[in-house]
């Protein structure tokens, strides 16, 4: 009998992009609120950004099923890890973690595109960069979704950092003060929007220093 | 057959010379090219003394906007305009093309174009190209018979109606009119009418945005209300502005001077004054 199904998918595309920026003592995580797929909105008001540990967000686009899944697994280890070892899970250490989950369903992947920010332990902004199925690496910023392909060569040309391959490594934090972030975060979504149709409605910004979390929004294009 | 083929001059119409040639890379794998569809909103409707058009103005390919302000709405004749939705190259083409034939006809009668007149040339070009020349119109204008609204889809077929909408924001547009739509709507109830469908496809199908175009046609009067209303802005403008820090490292400069491939020599008669 010829083989079924053949055209099924289980994934979907629920679009969105994502921004993170490590600096010095701060670490800014960004995403739009839209919720899409094909030509249709699905919501205009759903956040993309996941607080895991007190110093350590996931800012997530893609199937948004299975962002959903993955958050909810982290949660979950996070919270053994913490009856286990009674503190909060580090940034770097969330970051092998997410990675090791990721790969863990490498042949029926998570269809999810994350960034993972926050602070590492001496209080220094931190940015890992992923693909749906976990190879990651420590960077000063990045961006990921259907935006990214528009985002990352202006991060590229207004904070170049450090090639990883020099020695000594260098440090990849930017050198942007922290409200000088969050400015060019605001600009790097205000003109994805204009031309990624997926990206739009509301930006979600969460900022992470010694004070704590700290989460603005502001308005995008909603056609 | 064979020797009289390359003597005859050409016909007009498509060139389908490569259309093996594609045919055979795309089974090797090679995929064509992208077009830019103008995944639209457009709509129309009669009021009291005649027709109004309305359009959005984002031109995309794929998920990426190409245009933030295209026009959408073309001039067919003095009387009568068309929105298209579709392939932008094939409305483009299509419009400008039955545009000409009615002008053509204009000086050949003397007499003001008909809409369908436009209408069915439209349409037996479309149905001729079986769906290929991806062109999805609302036609309208008025003539010595009064009022028109059509619409023509890809395959050449066509409706007549009192509103319509067409493009990916159809949907959104139709839920409007079909809640709020009523004979005999006066010209300002009518453009407030348009402008919500159109917005509504704007906010509502991600394949339409930007601005919204209005056409109010009458008995012997138009007007073209380019960018209506521009209900999208940008979100945010850094205070500052932006420097580019470096520049292109210049790597290695090397000057090749042109050779002089070419002689010219005297030779022959001059030319006589």
């Amino acid at each position: 009998m010829a083989k079924q199904h053949a055209n099924w998918s289980p994934y979907d595309n629920n679009g969105g992009s994502c921004v993170a920026i490590a600096g010095a003592d701060y670490c800014v995580i960004a995403a739009d609120t839209r919720m899409s797929t094909g030509y249709n909105i699905l919501t205009r008001d759903y956040s993309k950004i996941c607080k895991l540990a007190d110093k350590c967000v996931m800012a997530s686009s893609g199937f948004q099923a299975d962002v959903k899944a993955l958050q909810k697994h982290l949660g979950a280890r996070h919270l053994i890890y913490q009856h286990q070892h009674n503190k909060q899970m580090s940034c770097p250490a969330m970051a092998q973690l997410l990675s090791n989950t990721l790969y863990y369903k490498r042949f029926f992947p998570y269809y999810s595109f994350n960034v993972l920010g926050g602070l590492d332990n001496e209080g220094k902004g931190c940015v890992f960069t992923y693909d749906a199925v976990g190879s990651y690496e420590k960077v000063g910023y990045s961006s990921q979704g259907s935006g990214s392909t528009l985002i990352m060569p202006f991060l590229d040309n207004q904070l170049k950092s450090p090639s990883p391959l020099l020695l000594p490594a260098q440090d990849a934090v930017t050198p942007l003060a922290e409200d000088e972030a969050v400015d060019l975060v605001k600009t790097v979504f205000a003109s994805a929007s204009e031309r990624d149709i997926y990206t739009g409605d509301k930006l979600e910004i969460v900022v992470i220093n010694a004070d704590g979390l700290r989460r603005e929004y502001i308005d995008l294009r909603k056609d | 057959m064979s020797t009289s083929d390359v003597e005859l001059p050409p016909k007009g119409g498509f060139s389908f010379d490569l259309c093996r040639r594609n045919e055979m890379l795309s089974k090797k794998g090679a995929n064509p090219p992208s077009f830019r569809k103008t995944g639209t909103t457009i709509v129309g409707l009669i009021f009291q003394d005649g027709v109004i058009l309305g359009a959005d103005t984002r031109a995309t390919a794929g998920s990426i906007v190409c245009d933030k302000n295209c026009e959408k709405i073309h001039y067919m004749a003095p009387n009568i305009y068309c929105c298209g939705a579709g392939t932008a190259a094939d409305t483009e083409a299509v419009t400008d093309m039955v545009n000409s034939q009615l002008q053509l006809h204009r000086y050949h009668t003397g007499r003001e174009s008909r809409v369908v007149t436009a209408l069915t040339l439209l349409k037996s070009h479309l149905f001729k190209y079986q769906g290929h020349v991806q062109a999805a119109l609302v036609l309208g204008g008025v003539d010595v018979t009064g009022p028109h609204l059509h619409t023509i889809y890809p395959h050449g077929s066509t409706d007549t109606l009192p509103f319509a909408t067409m493009g990916s924001g159809s949907l959104a547009a139709m839920a409007v009119f079909e809640s709020k739509y009523r004979e005999g709507l006066t010209k300002e109830e009518g453009i407030n009418l348009v402008c919500e469908a159109i917005c509504a496809g704007i906010f509502n199908d991600l394949g339409s945005g930007s601005n919204v175009d209005l056409c109010v046609i009458t008995k012997g009067h138009k007007e073209y209300l380019r960018n209506y209303q521009v209900p999208n802005h940008r979100a945010h403008i850094s205070s500052k502005g932006f420097t580019f820090p470096k520049k292109t490292e210049v790597l290695l400069t090397k000057i090749t001077p042109l050779d002089e491939k070419v002689e010219v020599i005297e030779a022959g008669d001059a030319m006589e004054e």
